[in-house]
């Protein structure tokens, strides 16, 4: 196969089939030098981007959202194509017909959609409720199967922020192939795929993945029309670098108009719009300055992609993330780097256009990347806070060249695996439940196996360990039965055809488990095992409280003895859910993440043996509890670091905070040293870290006079937020974080 | 029987003293007893926790993935020379482990032990306080020529150093102090000298062991004075040559 608009790429495998990671291992250029090359904005980009600073603005002061469309169901064709009036695009294509207006997408719960709409002072239409009268949501199809085991897990939040209400997301287009191959091509390959099932026996999973295809091929050619509408012909491949984003920005739109997910990953673009940006610089066809004015509109575009959700769902969320997750760097197995110019451009982004959360910029760290590279990543998370690290000497082993980041941490290869996006379980809490032998104080229900209260004097280490496997076991078993539920009922009524149509048709599939509240588990069972717990009954014969007698090591201290908790529990969880077969037979995998619901999982679990009062925050993701981290910053991140990846595949989140005073005296220090502390956290084979390096000062201020601090940007738990994005408790809790100083 | 250090803290991220990331560990014990000491709380030997060789040596070891670029271990205190004898067999496992050993202190004593653990140390943080023999003595209560015979002995066994000094306002924040400072230590292995400025965020350690701090009315350096005194030894290259 050949096409005109490869010409000067080098030939390869992937002119034979649709493998865009062969495109880029034989066409990529890695670059060793530094950012000097790099170009400011241009007037235009300015322009644009001030307009767009005040459309958000007039958004913030609507209480969060500009405006709705109530009476279209949000789809590939369902609005007037949208422009930016007044302003001259590069890169086309909105949500809706006008920026920031946001549509509606009742498949995951009409119920949501219905409630979102009031919340913010609109009313959904008649058109749309009555039409889904007649049509089941995914919501409704979980609902229908739900045992009262696992309603009740649900309503006291041991399991919480299931995907049963919302689009679950995590599914990563290769939104690439539109632009190497043409949409054409790609239908026709997934013509013949299903050209190919129809001799199999028809069967229920031959069935299932037939009309999975043909709804694939309808949002293709939905996907054409889309483009169509804003002069485009995307059924043949891209040309030059301006069509290649465009050609790729227009199937990640298609997918964030047809699904509301809770995480919409972009994958891994930069490197592979290199390849073109090489192309055109040697061709002429570009100027450095047009390459970064493309990556500057595009990102624009990405900034402004908006899904209407509830205000519960952002408490749980905070900050109306999209996790428009862009994975940057990292090696190919042939060690070679995969850095380019591109990925310069991008984190480039965040000077052009100023520090944002979105996309999601995720450096994936080697020891072998380029120097130059990692400095200047260290330099953009001093000035901007908005970079994560994952650690790809770690992942590359497993996940190949080309794998992305779907949300935060859960890596996958694009378009060959996806992902049954699963929450998380509350351990502090369920570990509460074992000691009350099934009864949970903060609703009074009666949840799992039935068992004497624990009430008899001092907490033997053994005997809560003990009591503790039965509920875990319990607890993994119901879990994975309404994981099985969920995404049986998702792929039924909200099923995402077009990223799907982006993907090979066979795909491999994990089903991802979460941990919440890991570092108080840890720390209640060492207190249990090394000082003395004893637990105060309440007058109906329930534990309510713990009184603790003496010191017992801390987690993030890298003490051993206390990490080594942290090991067993995580490892123990994982084997237990393997006991429980899944959908689809995918890949049971487990997350230590919590995004900010750290702070709604604290406030539904009692005090527990750590000393942790009840309702009071957990620690976020895989983090030391608040303030207990005391043996200094590199001792808090080698407990974290011991955390094994082999047990946790979908991710081990961790937010370092640190002052910059704390990295050195001045910029070549903290550079030099940040690189240093990347280097040596992730050579433990640690996976991820948020870097924020400010003052706590400066966070109180901000607190207190917001409107000084329009685009101040933290990382958070796996994503990065707008702060004044947060509200009051989680600003709060933010600013309780350890923040590492040297003295 | 078990060998033991007495340590006040130790903290795992230290940008600040000496090279790349270090491990600090400050040791109990001063004879000196500076008006801007912000480690009071170190000055009794013997008030902090007792170390056995093995502990510290096994937590300064764990975090080795972060000495690259030049890091290492710092020993501060306090005065860490108040224990020479018992941080010798451990600077001589850690240099067996590849360890770059930093030693940062005022230089006031003298004795074999030190000597021996002068030659496993491969950076000396000299903390001169003062260039002027009375005003050294009535700020510390020691004296500048213990801290120069110091000087003489890191010549003589060849030990690079780093100067240091607290810039403390009314005291020593005169230019012709830093630039008899910048004479007075000149020499080939001096790599650099660090004015660092005197702060008062251990004010509330004095205030802690119920002592009052003479010091506790001066303000801070601005950061223009710091840049100007340091401007003024900038353009001494690292080696005390006058660039021209």
């Amino acid at each position: 196969m050949t096409n005109t608009a490869w010409n000067g790429f080098t030939q390869g495998e992937w002119q034979t089939c649709i493998d865009v990671n062969n495109f880029i291992i034989t066409n990529r250029s890695p670059f060793y030098g530094n950012e000097t090359f790099l170009e400011p904005p241009t007037q235009r980009t300015t322009d644009l981007l001030n307009h767009f600073n005040t459309l958000k603005n007039e958004e913030l002061q609507r209480g969060g959202v500009l405006d709705i469309d109530t009476e279209q169901v949000s789809s590939l064709l369902s609005y007037e194509k949208g422009l930016i009036k007044g302003h001259r695009e590069l890169i086309y294509g909105l949500q809706t017909d006008a920026p920031l207006k946001r549509g509606v997408n009742p498949f995951g719960g009409i119920r949501m959609a219905r409630q979102a709409c009031e919340a913010y002072g609109h009313q959904l239409s008649d058109s749309i409720e009555d039409h889904f009268k007649y049509k089941t949501t995914h919501n409704e199809g979980v609902f229908r199967i739900y045992s009262e085991d696992i309603r009740k897990l649900r309503k006291s939040g041991v399991i919480t922020g299931l995907p049963d209400a919302y689009g679950r997301g995590r599914v990563i287009g290769d939104y690439r192939r539109i632009a190497l191959y043409g949409v054409d091509h790609l239908i026709a390959e997934k013509e013949l795929d299903k050209k190919n099932l129809s001799k199999d026996t028809m069967l229920e999973q031959t069935i299932q993945l037939s009309e999975e295809l043909y709804r694939q091929i309808d949002f293709l050619r939905k996907l054409k029309e889309m483009a169509l509408a804003y002069g485009h012909d995307i059924s043949v491949p891209a040309k030059n670098s301006l069509e290649a984003v465009q050609w790729t920005y227009y199937g990640y739109l298609g997918a964030i108009k047809e699904q509301n997910g809770a995480a919409m990953s972009l994958g891994r673009v930069s490197t592979f719009f290199d390849i073109y940006a090489e192309r055109d610089l040697a061709q002429g066809v570009f100027l450095e300055i047009d390459i970064q004015e493309i990556f500057d509109d595009f990102i624009i575009k990405l900034r402004m992609a908006r899904q209407l959700r509830t205000p519960d769902y952002n408490e749980l969320f905070a900050g109306d993330p999209l996790w428009i997750t862009e994975a940057i760097g990292g090696m190919s197995e042939d060690g070679k780097t995969l850095v380019t110019k591109s990925s310069f451009r991008f984190l480039h982004s965040l000077t052009n256009l100023g520090a944002a959360p979105e996309p999601n910029m995720t450096v994936l760290w080697s020891e072998d990347l380029p120097v130059a590279f990692k400095k200047y990543c260290a330099k953009q998370s001093i000035a901007t806070d908005a970079i994560q690290y994952e650690n790809d000497d770690l992942m590359r082993p497993i996940y190949g060249n080309d794998y992305g980041i779907a949300c935060c941490v859960s890596a996958m290869r694009i378009g060959k695996e996806m992902q049954f996006f699963g929450a998380r379980s509350n351990l502090p809490k369920a570990l509460l439940l074992a000691l009350n032998g099934g009864y949970d104080t903060m609703t009074g229900m009666a949840i799992g196996p039935q068992l004497p209260v624990m009430a008899d004097g001092i907490l033997d280490y053994e005997d809560v360990r003990a009591r503790l496997d039965i509920y875990l076991e319990w607890l993994c078993e119901q879990y994975v039965q309404a994981m099985n539920i969920i995404h049986y009922m998702h792929d039924k009524y909200a099923y995402e055809k077009l990223q799907m149509a982006l993907h090979d048709t066979e795909v491999h599939r994990y089903m991802a488990f979460g941990i919440a509240g890991l570092s108080v588990l840890v720390d209640s069972l060492s207190a249990i095992k090394y000082a003395t717990v004893r637990p105060v009954i309440d007058d109906q014969g329930y534990i309510s409280d713990f009184n603790v007698v003496g010191d017992y090591p801390m987690y993030g201290n890298d003490l051993d003895v206390a990490d080594d908790i942290a090991v067993d529990i995580t490892t123990a969880f994982i084997e237990k859910l393997k006991h429980y077969p899944t959908y689809r037979n995918a890949e049971h995998t487990l997350s230590i993440l919590t995004i900010t619901s750290n702070v709604v999982y604290g406030k539904k679990t009692g005090a527990t043996p750590d000393g942790r009062k009840a309702e009071t925050p957990f620690a976020p993701g895989a983090n030391p509890m608040h303030g207990r981290d005391s043996n200094g910053a590199l001792a808090s991140l080698n407990s974290v670091a011991k955390i094994p990846y082999d047990a946790c595949r979908d991710g081990v989140s961790c937010t370092f905070s640190v002052t910059p005073a704390t990295l050195g005296n001045n910029e070549i220090m903290q550079t030099d040293n940040l690189v240093t502390i990347l280097d040596g956290y992730f050579g433990q084979q640690a996976h991820h870290v948020n870097v924020n390096v400010l003052n706590r000062d400066m966070l109180i201020d901000a607190m207190n006079h917001p409107e000084k601090y329009p685009t101040l940007t933290i990382r958070v738990s796996g994503y990065a937020v707008n702060f004044n994005r947060l509200n009051r408790a989680q600003q709060e809790e933010v600013l309780s974080r350890t923040y590492h100083q040297a003295l | 029987m078990t060998k033991h250090i007495n340590i006040h803290s130790v903290e795992s991220l230290g940008a600040l003293d000496g090279p790349g990331l270090r491990t600090v560990v400050f040791l109990t014990g001063c004879p000196l007893r500076c008006q801007y000491c912000h480690n009071p709380d170190t000055w009794m030997l013997g008030s902090g926790i007792d170390y056995s060789y093995e502990e510290l040596i096994s937590q300064v070891l764990k975090m080795k993935p972060y000495f690259k670029n030049g890091g290492g271990v710092t020993f501060s205190g306090g005065e860490p020379l108040m224990q020479s004898d018992v941080l010798i067999p451990i600077a001589k496992r850690l240099k067996s482990e590849g360890i770059h050993i930093a030693l940062d202190t005022a230089g006031v004593l003298w004795n074999d032990s030190i000597k021996a653990l002068l030659q496993l140390v491969d950076l000396v943080l000299l903390d001169v306080k003062h260039t002027d023999h009375t005003t050294f003595t009535e700020l510390t209560k020691g004296t500048l020529d213990d801290t120069l015979f110091f000087l003489e002995q890191l010549k003589k066994y060849q030990k690079p150093y780093w100067i240091r000094q607290v810039i403390v306002p009314t005291i020593n924040n005169v230019q012709q102090q830093v630039l008899t400072l910048e004479k007075m230590t000149r020499s080939p292995l001096r790599e650099k000298i660090e004015l660092l400025p005197f702060h008062k965020t251990g004010l509330y350690k004095w205030h802690a062991l119920g002592l009052a701090c003479p010091l506790e009315k001066i303000p801070e350096p601005t950061t223009s004075e710091m840049y100007l005194l340091s401007a003024l030894i900038s353009d001494t290259d690292h080696r005390g040559r006058m660039s021209s």
